[in-house]
């Protein structure tokens, strides 16, 4: 038999144990060896706190009661972890780009940084896991009282009081000393997750040792043990459907949701692809930890006098049959498996207590001074982190004196689970929707929150403790409507199931009518994006404007929170990075963003946010946000208008295949407009050589008539040669098939040469000109440039209405560009006409005399097309004016 | 007294020439050379044979027409159009509206000469 | 010259193949629940389904389950950018 204190003794010796695994693995990583640490098996291994002191004793008492309904519990997880590619592996990589520190960061985060919400989220989680910590401290307490009791004492109530507040400042101590001992940026803790990862170990063999030897030691062997389920008060599958599938997604929700696997799932996660190995991993931890759990309750049940207390078979059966070793080792499995669930669960929770309570009030207090006023942040973190685990195990005690401990453990552990996935909607709907709100998530938790306290855990701490029992048969006040366990008169449920689902559904439904309902501020737009499109976005959140906020002033408050070296080192890299030297880089956008999310590993979100607010005036919201918020709205525009471009592509092809048409026909019109106009000025001059050479053939008249005839014919044969002169030239220009000569020139003499060829000696025009404007040279098609000068030059001396007619030749810039324009005094182009001078044969005035047949311009413009330059009717300036642009190769110098 | 030919035309050298050749016939020609104001020059001096040009400066040849077939005072004046644009729709629009002939330029002296004639005895 | 084309070919395989498994991935827990869901249809209380079966039952699509993530977690392994990247380079 083992002595009491041998027990002890040993229980010290384990605790030790586990301090040097700590200790040694803080070192390590410290020491940059982290190696192992970081593998997927201690990962896989960590996620084992889920099966607490609970699974370890309570399991076997559930299957004890209930037959198989014990493996819900075990079952959820499974289909969660199996199908981490649905939930885990976003919240793992959303934890890892936003450096979140616990749920209600996350939360708090998602929703705009809200520090209102991480109140609440702390709140429930505080008051959702204080039962569950009694839970442990009651089980480890039980199993010291079986061997102290087997060691022939009785433990009345103050040994068992006595021995919880043993525990649990034995447990405070422990957290304090591995949680708290540093504030490192990612908030990892190597030591305890080692520790915890030995635990793990050891409870998994330690149930399994108890089974093999339930099985094969005292049963025969797996096909006796299946005889035996049938022979016991267990032996007929008996379960209510509706408490089956709840219990599976309550358990498989609590998975997601409770403080300490969120803080061992994302927290403390290293590397996402440990999620791989997990995947498959963790539910063969927790099959195999279920393993045994039927065969023990069965067994227990056969040889165990029927007062004993089933959730402690795993430790009565083995000493009932003399085998105190392992009882012994049976002893440590449920001390580790409380122990590291407790160790954890502080820490997440005094995480968030000193994160989302302590500091923002801290930090309103002192408002006035600033952030960067005297007073180390750093240690005001720590103190209040130490404080929050000493005061959620003070808590857990005091639940456990309260409710007298008397309870069975699996009904505290479903109350536990159920008050902590009433988070569940807000992080579900926050990791997938964009559309919820903060408004919608304060509805939701407030809600659930109430409604679970109402239905589930008020009446969990005893009938008649804090509800009555009159309320229990008959609501508050007469509205039986309220009764906790028949909400609005809908009774008959199983008590359970019943505050799930009314908790859940009025939790979810509120969460998504206020979020539908509200209008998110940008800064909540933009976290919603980042979040939900957490696989698409690789850069972080740029959350601040550029400000007038000094690199020494942050630098000295993130000393304070971060320590001495490692913001001077972060400053430094940061500094060298913007390629400065020193420990002060610029406070750009980027940095401050980057510095608020460091931060933010160690105080959570919302904190870093307001701290860093407070040195860069004003949490306002950036431009760069109120693009990022603009680009989502572009995605989820240009997404509909995808959806409607599908549907319009059929009236699309359609309406392509009637442009195609219209264009042919217009073609055609156009071409038939072509060929018209070209027999009219071919025809033109034919006629009148026609009909005069026939009149010159009839003869009878004068000399000089048939000089004059003679003369007519003459002219409009030359008007017919350059007509098809023009023809060809402009054939040749439209399509591309014209050779440009590469010739330099200055323009004063182009224009000069222009102005002889074009006016003529006997020519009224005057032409004004500025030449010391002119001193360019050119390298260019100087013949067709000419050509088009003398084309405008001929214009203006041609159309020219006014009495005196005068064209003014100015060169000069226009925005880099060197221009000519060519302004003469008459009347001017017709606004409707400018549209169509430059197309062919638009003749808009009596031309006809003048001997044009309209293709000047048109030739013009493909001339200057050609060159690289432009043409153009140049408005407004008094008479018709043309302004030609010269091609800016051309331009070799101004002189 | 000779009867009076009006000449609805905008090329001066057919005006020319066309008048060379009916004055020798006989008539007595007068031009006019703008569209716009050809109606007025019509009523101003009522002709008893008109030649109408199709494209002309400031109206189509076949507007007016149409308007000259609109008054009573010139709904019969026989009507010889002139085109340089010989396409078969513009002989249909051009006898549809009530020419009385339709000529495509380039034509010769002798059949100017003797549609007048024939037109001016109808 | 057949072998680049041969190469893209199968590395296009390749992508198919993993983005099937990761659809695999998703399905496996919705498989898990309907089988899970199969003992609520079993007659209930005294003569009805023996607990011993059930609890084969249980544990026999539990290890199916823990098999299926396993295998599929080996053929979507591979799937890291890192890794993918490296690859081709």
């Amino acid at each position: 038999m083992v002595s009491f204190n041998i027990l002890v003794a040993v229980a010290l010796l384990y605790v030790a144990l586990l301090f040097g695994v700590a200790f040694y693995a803080e070192r390590r990583a410290a020491r940059g060896f982290g190696g192992w640490l970081y593998s997927p098996i201690v990962y896989t291994l960590s996620l084992s706190i889920y099966c607490t002191a609970w699974t370890f004793y309570g399991a076997v008492g559930y299957a004890a009661r209930s037959g198989l309904e014990f493996v819900t519990i075990y079952l959820g997880p499974t289909l969660v972890v199996v199908g981490w590619w649905w939930v885990l592996r976003r919240l793992v990589r959303i934890g890892r780009t936003q450096r979140i520190t616990s749920i209600a960061d996350l939360i708090s985060s998602r929703f705009g940084k809200s520090t209102q919400l991480g109140v609440i989220v702390t709140i429930l989680a505080v008051v959702a896991a204080t039962p569950y910590i009694a839970l442990q401290l009651q089980s480890v307490t039980l199993s010291f009282a079986v061997f102290a009791e087997a060691g022939g004492a009785f433990w009345g109530e103050d040994e068992l009081n006595g021995a919880a507040i043993a525990v649990a400042i034995g447990l405070a101590t422990f957290t304090v000393l591995f949680g708290t001992r540093n504030l490192d940026a990612n908030e990892r803790h190597h030591g305890i997750v080692m520790a915890i990862a030995v635990e793990a170990v050891v409870k998994l063999l330690a149930l399994l040792a108890v089974g093999i030897f339930v099985v094969w030691g005292v049963a025969g062997g797996p096909t006796q043990i299946l005889q035996q389920i049938d022979a016991s008060p267990i032996a007929h599958w008996d379960q209510n459907g509706a408490r089956w599938i709840s219990l599976i997604f309550v358990s498989g929700a609590a998975f997601i949701c409770l403080p300490r696997m969120f803080q061992v799932l994302v927290v403390e996660n290293v590397d996402e692809r440990h999620l791989n190995i997990a995947g498959w991993a963790f539910p063969a931890y927790l099959m195999l930890m279920s393993l045994f759990v039927v065969p023990i309750a069965v067994v227990g049940l056969a040889i165990l006098p029927a007062g004993a207390n089933p959730d402690l078979f795993v430790l009565t059966v083995p000493l009932s049959e003399g085998q105190s070793g392992l009882a012994m080792f049976s002893f440590l499995g449920g001390f580790s498996s409380a122990t590291s669930m407790v160790i954890v669960s502080t820490i997440a929770l005094a995480t968030m207590v000193s994160n989302h309570i302590v500091v923002p009030i801290w930090l309103n207090a002192r408002a006035g001074a600033g952030a960067k006023m005297s007073g180390d942040v750093r240690s005001v973190i720590l103190l209040s982190r130490r404080f929050s685990i000493a005061g959620v195990l003070a808590l857990g005690y005091l639940y456990y004196r309260v409710s007298g401990g008397g309870t069975a453990l699996a009904a505290i552990g479903l109350v536990s689970f159920s008050g902590a996935i009433q988070v569940l909607p807000s992080l579900i709907g926050g990791i997938f929707w964009r559309g919820a709100t903060r408004v919608g998530a304060a509805l939701g938790l407030i809600t659930g929150f109430s409604v679970w306290s109402w239905t589930l855990f008020l009446p969990s701490i005893g009938t008649g403790a804090i509800i009555s029992d009159a309320v229990m048969l008959y609501g508050p006040f007469g509205h039986s409507w309220l009764r906790p366990e028949a909400l609005f008169g809908i009774a008959g449920i199983d008590p359970l199931v019943h505050g799930i689902m009314w908790s859940m559904i009025l939790n979810a439904f509120l969460f998504f009518i206020g979020s539908v309902f509200s209008f998110p501020t940008p800064l909540e737009r933009l976290q919603g994006a980042q979040f939900v499109n957490v696989f698409d976005y690789s850069a972080g959140s740029s959350n601040w404007r550029a400000s007038a906020a000094d690199a020494e002033d942050l630098l000295i408050m993130s000393q304070r929170i971060m320590g001495g070296t490692e913001a001077q080192g972060f400053f430094q890299r940061e500094a060298a990075a913007q390629g400065k030297a020193g420990y002060l880089p610029d406070v750009t956008i980027e940095f401050v963003s980057l510095l608020e999310r460091e931060l933010a590993g160690s105080v959570g979100a919302a904190t870093a946010h307001a701290m860093v607010g407070q040195l860069t005036e004003g949490s306002g919201v950036s431009v760069e946000d109120l693009i990022a918020v603009a680009d989502e709205a572009a995605q989820i525009l240009e997404y509909s208008n995808q959806l409607e471009a599908k549907s319009a592509e059929q009236e699309r092809t359609a309406r392509a295949l009637r442009d195609a048409n219209e264009k042919l026909t217009a073609l055609s019109v156009q071409k038939d407009a072509f060929l018209s106009q070209i027999s009219h000025e071919l025809r033109t001059p034919m006629t009148s050589i026609r009909s005069f050479s026939e009149i010159l053939r009839d003869g009878e008249m004068t000399a000089d008539a048939q000089w004059r005839y003679a003369g007519i014919i003459h002219d409009e044969t030359l008007r017919l040669t350059r007509l098809l002169d023009d023809l060809l030239d402009l054939s040749v220009l439209a399509n591309g098939q014209v050779t440009l000569q590469d010739q330099s020139g200055d323009l004063r003499s182009l224009i000069t040469r222009a102005v002889d060829v074009a006016g003529g000696e006997d020519s009224k025009l005057r032409v004004l000109r500025d030449p010391s404007a002119e001193a360019i040279v050119l390298r260019t098609d100087l013949d067709r440039l000419g050509q088009v000068f003398i084309n405008l030059i001929a214009n203006a001396r041609k159309y020219c209405d006014a009495v005196t007619p005068t064209l003014s030749i100015k060169v000069r810039r226009v925005s880099g560009d060197y221009v000519i324009d060519f302004v003469d005094n008459g009347s001017g182009v017709q606004i409707k006409n400018q549209q169509v001078i430059f197309e062919k044969f638009s003749r808009v005035s009596d031309q006809s005399k003048a001997g044009g047949a309209g293709l000047g311009l048109a030739i013009c413009r493909e001339i200057m097309h050609r060159l690289g330059g432009e043409i153009s009717y140049l408005p407004g300036q008094g008479g018709a004016a043309f302004r030609v642009v010269l091609p800016r190769a051309a331009i070799l110098a101004n002189r | 007294m000779a009867k009076r030919v009006l000449l609805i035309e905008d090329e001066p050298n057919i005006i020319e020439a066309i008048s060379f050749i009916l004055s020798r016939d006989g008539w007595t020609v007068h031009a006019h050379e703008n569209g716009e104001t050809a109606m007025a020059k019509v009523n101003a001096f009522p002709p008893d044979l008109i030649i109408l040009d199709v494209m002309l400066p400031g109206r189509s040849g076949f507007d007016i027409l149409r308007d000259l077939r609109a008054q009573a005072a010139t709904a019969a004046t026989p009507v010889m159009m002139l085109t340089a644009r010989g396409q078969a729709k513009d002989r249909e629009l051009a006898k549809r509206l009530g020419a009385n002939h339709f000529m495509i330029k380039p034509f010769s002296n002798a059949d100017v000469r003797d549609h007048v004639r024939a037109l001016m005895e109808a | 010259m057949t072998g680049p084309s041969k190469t893209s070919v199968f590395l296009a395989r390749n992508a198919y193949h993993k983005r099937r498994m990761r659809d695999l991935a998703r399905a496996v827990p919705l498989f898990g629940a309907v089988l899970l869901s199969f003992p609520l249809l079993w007659p209930r209380g005294e003569g009805g389904a023996a607990n011993s079966g059930a609890v084969v039952y249980i544990f026999v699509v539990w290890i199916v389950l823990i098999l299926a993530a396993a295998g599929i977690s080996r053929a979507v392994k591979s799937d890291d950018p890192l890794r993918a990247q490296r690859d081709q380079s």
